[in-house]
């Protein structure tokens, strides 16, 4: 057993390599911090040539190898596994080149996802996905989860912002998957790394596509007295030719527990409030503003605000950020679930989760990716209390089961990892299980790459898990969650 | 529509089965608007013109849902209805280009390198593999990170993967406004420009450079496309909008020739390339089209060096290797993947690569 960390002790500096129980504690988990799992030893390359040295010694001594990035995933898809290896890509933290005339950033993995903006604002470019974590998330993690964020419904996922990788497979082979131009020959194997969890292949440099950086925004918040009524109001902003930058929508549980704690200024009488953001360049954000507003009265909002200027504008965003901080305040315990929906069932859906929340005896609030259909239900509950926290266990499969069951997803944006194993079962069956396993065996014959994760076997489709959160404390609670 | 589709599928399948039994390559075929592309395949032939309708298609959700043999043109047409349009532009290159075709053969327009790739709306598919088994992936929702991305593989796939069966896209709205603009100006100049504006809030839509002249299309919101012509101070062009659908389906002038097209996907800011012949920029620089006679080896090398891969699209040896040969190490990943959906090798056997 000691054999593999002596291996790696040779190829890697002293302080590279991580076995005390103590010093393990760090990694035992991500920010679905209800699985812990101590892994055998910590390692932290500083170099594609260590990650390939590391690679080459997990594979001929057949050990499990779980890379991490920030760790900052809600799914526990950087959960380790027991006896195996964690490979944190922390220090393979450089931004290696800035392309302005191709408009593309080469960057390593463990580089942060705010920090490519940050550099490629000096050429008026920006990166698009922004997780709601993108100030400590990497752009190693954000491939292996196809990471979203709330301007995706305009600006698309990682998948859609990235042209090519650089990744180690378990056998050792260094493999440069896509390139600079816009295609490249054979399968889409660009798209099918995206979202792998980590699965299939060590992603170990990443090329960014930069977008021009929108000249003007604008913010309109709008209330309404029926969800039903502020579903109408996206379908109508949809159906008017207007992708809004973003297009998030709220419940009243939400608005009251976001008000109470921020006092955003939001309607706390309204049963569900709208806000929508503009972009582009200033004659066209000034027209489509006008024009949602009016679109937003015609479908019935009681009310709407456009932010006078971008302090109110932050400040209409800033209750939606702080929704799930808000809602841990309310509750002891809650656990956020990531259902995607056809958007014109949200009605329907967020009565069968109050109906849910009833029959449960928990309460919800529920927060949304309004124009994506993208749903957080914060379910609410106290660990204290005996069998609170299986009724809510419980009660977040039947919200994932009825997205599948209106022609929706178990996971839009936070990834299937250890979480939502049980559910993949709803949504696949075993022949489509079956081939997302021939698949990973396609790259990864021996099964060391994250083992466990995102796909069940198929016996093990009746494991469960969540997201909990205790007395308000998120795992990494400096971090924005919305 | 007024077969059954689950007896449709069930013939299928049947047949899959058959040929997955006795070996039998099957060609996979559409409306055979894009037979021309890959390499020469010999096999019997598949036909799911018969599998052809819209299935759901609700214009606030922006999804389509189709049978894969349904006319591509019978989608743009519903869509249009609604304002609404496939945001890639898929070339149809003849009448009865169909859906599953244009995902198949992964193709798209002049707009894709500013709003995107058929791959990058594809949202899920229905498919039936090469051992017979009818699987769907993805979904009808643009966020959906559940299991592989099956549906993007396939997308370009060339049909080696899998029958597709029923695509769900995600579609747009068609721009409120869309303008040609044009200027006589040098090659390096053009690639310059096009490149320095793709940085810039310009509502650029499309961008080439074709006979000495560089071509762009602006779209967008009627203000905006107005401010971004201040800007750019370009004449309007003479062509109009027509230019941009003729280039998309290869009616312009240039492709009216017998000599070998190569389509060349390369870096946008790659400069002149040492191969002789006749070329068309388009996609803001990232993909060109040459006339060339230039042997293939010598095409595949310097497109390669240039960072880019090259396609012999029409004309030419279509018995040889038409796409750029793969690295052994990634051939080896694409062998393991057909052998994955299709372990006898009978969809398309050789459509993309001897090898498969």
């Amino acid at each position: 057993m000691s054999s593999v960390i002596e291996r790696l002790r040779a190829i890697l500096p002293e302080e590279a390599v991580i076995s005390g129980p103590e010093s393990l504690q760090v990694y035992e988990c991500d920010a679905l911090s209800a699985y812990r799992t101590l892994p055998r030893c910590v390692v932290l390359p500083a170099d594609i040539d260590q990650v390939l040295a590391v690679i080459r010694i997990c594979h001929a001594e057949n050990i499990p190898v779980v890379a991490r990035g920030a760790g900052t995933g809600l799914s526990g898809g950087a959960l380790p596994v027991a006896d195996g290896v964690v490979m944190s890509l922390a220090k393979l933290n450089r931004i290696l080149a800035i392309d302005p005339d191709r408009r593309l950033a080469r960057v390593q993995p463990g580089v942060r996802n705010l920090s490519v903006s940050e550099a490629a604002a000096p050429y008026g470019l920006f990166y698009a996905p922004d997780p709601s974590s993108q100030i400590a998330c990497t752009i190693g993690g954000n491939v292996a989860e196809n990471s979203g964020g709330v301007h995706c419904l305009k600006y698309g996922l990682t998948v859609h912002n990235i042209t090519a990788l650089k990744i180690i497979t378990i056998e050792g082979e260094l493999l440069v998957i896509g390139s600079e131009a816009l295609d490249t020959p054979g399968f889409d194997l660009l798209a099918l790394l995206t979202g792998s969890e980590g699965m299939l292949g060590v992603v170990v440099e990443v090329t960014l596509k930069l977008l021009p950086k929108p000249v003007q925004q604008q913010i309109l918040l709008a209330a309404f007295d029926s969800v039903d009524a502020a579903g109408n109001g996206v379908a109508a902003i949809i159906a008017a030719g207007i992708i809004p930058a973003g297009l998030e929508m709220m419940d009243n549980a939400g608005i009251r527990a976001v008000e109470s704690y921020i006092h955003a200024g939001y309607p706390v009488d309204a049963a569900a409030i709208l806000l929508c953001e503009l972009d582009g360049v200033q004659e066209e954000v000034d027209s489509s503003s006008k024009e949602v507003a009016d679109i937003l009265i015609k479908s019935g909002a009681s009310e709407v605000r456009m932010a006078k200027d971008k302090a109110e504008g932050e400040k209409f965003w800033a209750g939606r950020k702080a929704a799930f901080p808000a809602v841990g305040r309310i509750a002891a315990d809650y656990y956020c679930m990531d259902g995607t929906i056809p958007r014109k069932h949200i009605a329907r859906v967020l009565q069968t989760i109050n109906d849910l929340s009833r029959q449960y005896g928990l309460g919800v609030v529920n927060v949304f990716h309004a124009g994506d259909g993208n749903l957080h239900p914060l379910i609410l509950y106290d660990v204290a209390v005996p069998g609170e926290l299986e009724r809510a266990e419980e009660f977040g499969g039947k919200i994932l089961e009825t997205c599948v069951a209106v022609g929706g997803t178990i996971t839009g944006e936070h990834g299937v990892g250890i979480e939502k194993i049980n559910q993949m079962c709803v949504q696949f069956n075993a022949q489509e299980l079956i081939l997302f396993h021939d698949i990973k065996h396609a790259f990864d014959p021996p099964g060391l790459l994250n083992p466990g994760k995102a796909v069940p076997t198929l016996k093990r489709c009746a494991e469960f898990g969540a997201m909990h959160v205790h007395a308000g404390q998120l795992p990494f609670p400096e971090l924005e969650r919305f | 529509m007024s077969v059954n589709i689950s007896n449709l599928y069930q013939e299928l399948s049947e047949r899959v089965i058959a040929a997955r039994n006795s070996g039998q390559p099957l060609i996979i075929k559409g409306g055979g608007s894009k037979q021309f592309y890959g390499r020469n395949v010999i096999g019997d032939v598949i036909d799911l013109r018969a599998c052809s309708g819209i299935i759901a298609y609700e214009p606030t959700e922006l999804v389509i849902t189709a049978y894969a043999g349904t006319r591509l043109q019978e989608i743009e047409n519903a869509l249009a209805q609604h304002g609404q349009m496939l945001p890639f532009e898929p070339p149809g290159f003849g009448d009865y280009a169909t859906l599953g075709g244009a995902v198949a053969c992964g193709l798209s327009g002049p707009g894709r390198p500013y709003t995107g790739s058929v791959r990058d709306y594809v949202l899920g598919i229905k498919c039936l593999t090469g051992k017979g088994e009818i699987l769907t992936f993805g979904g009808q929702v643009m966020k959906n990170v559940a299991g592989y991305d099956v549906s993007r593989l396939m997308t370009g796939a060339l049909g080696t993967l899998g029958i597709i069966l029923e695509v769900s896209i995600k579609v747009m709205p068609r721009p409120e406004y869309e303008t040609a603009l044009t200027r006589k100006t040098d090659f390096n100049t053009a690639l310059t420009s096009m490149n320095a504006w793709a940085g810039e809030s310009l509502s650029l839509s499309a961008a080439s450079y074709d006979d000495g002249q560089l071509n762009i299309r602006l779209s967008g919101k009627e203000t905006a496309v107005a401010s971004a012509r201040k800007i750019l101070a370009m004449e309007e062009s003479g062509t109009e909008l027509d230019y941009w659908s003729q280039l998309r389906e290869h009616q312009l002038a240039f492709f009216k020739d017998t000599k070998p097209l190569w389509r060349l996907s390369v870096p946008s800011t790659t400069g002149n390339m040492n191969l002789a012949g006749d070329w068309l920029i388009d996609w803001g620089g990232a993909q060109r089209w040459l006339k060339t006679d230039e042997p293939v080896d010598n095409i595949h090398r310097i497109t390669e060096q240039a960072g880019g891969h090259a396609t012999l699209f029409r004309g030419g040896d279509h018995d040889g290797e038409v796409f750029q040969p793969l690295k052994p190490a990634l051939m080896q990943l694409h062998l393991r993947l057909k052998q994955v959906f299709d372990p006898v090798w009978i969809l398309n056997r050789g459509r993309m690569y001897r090898d498969f």
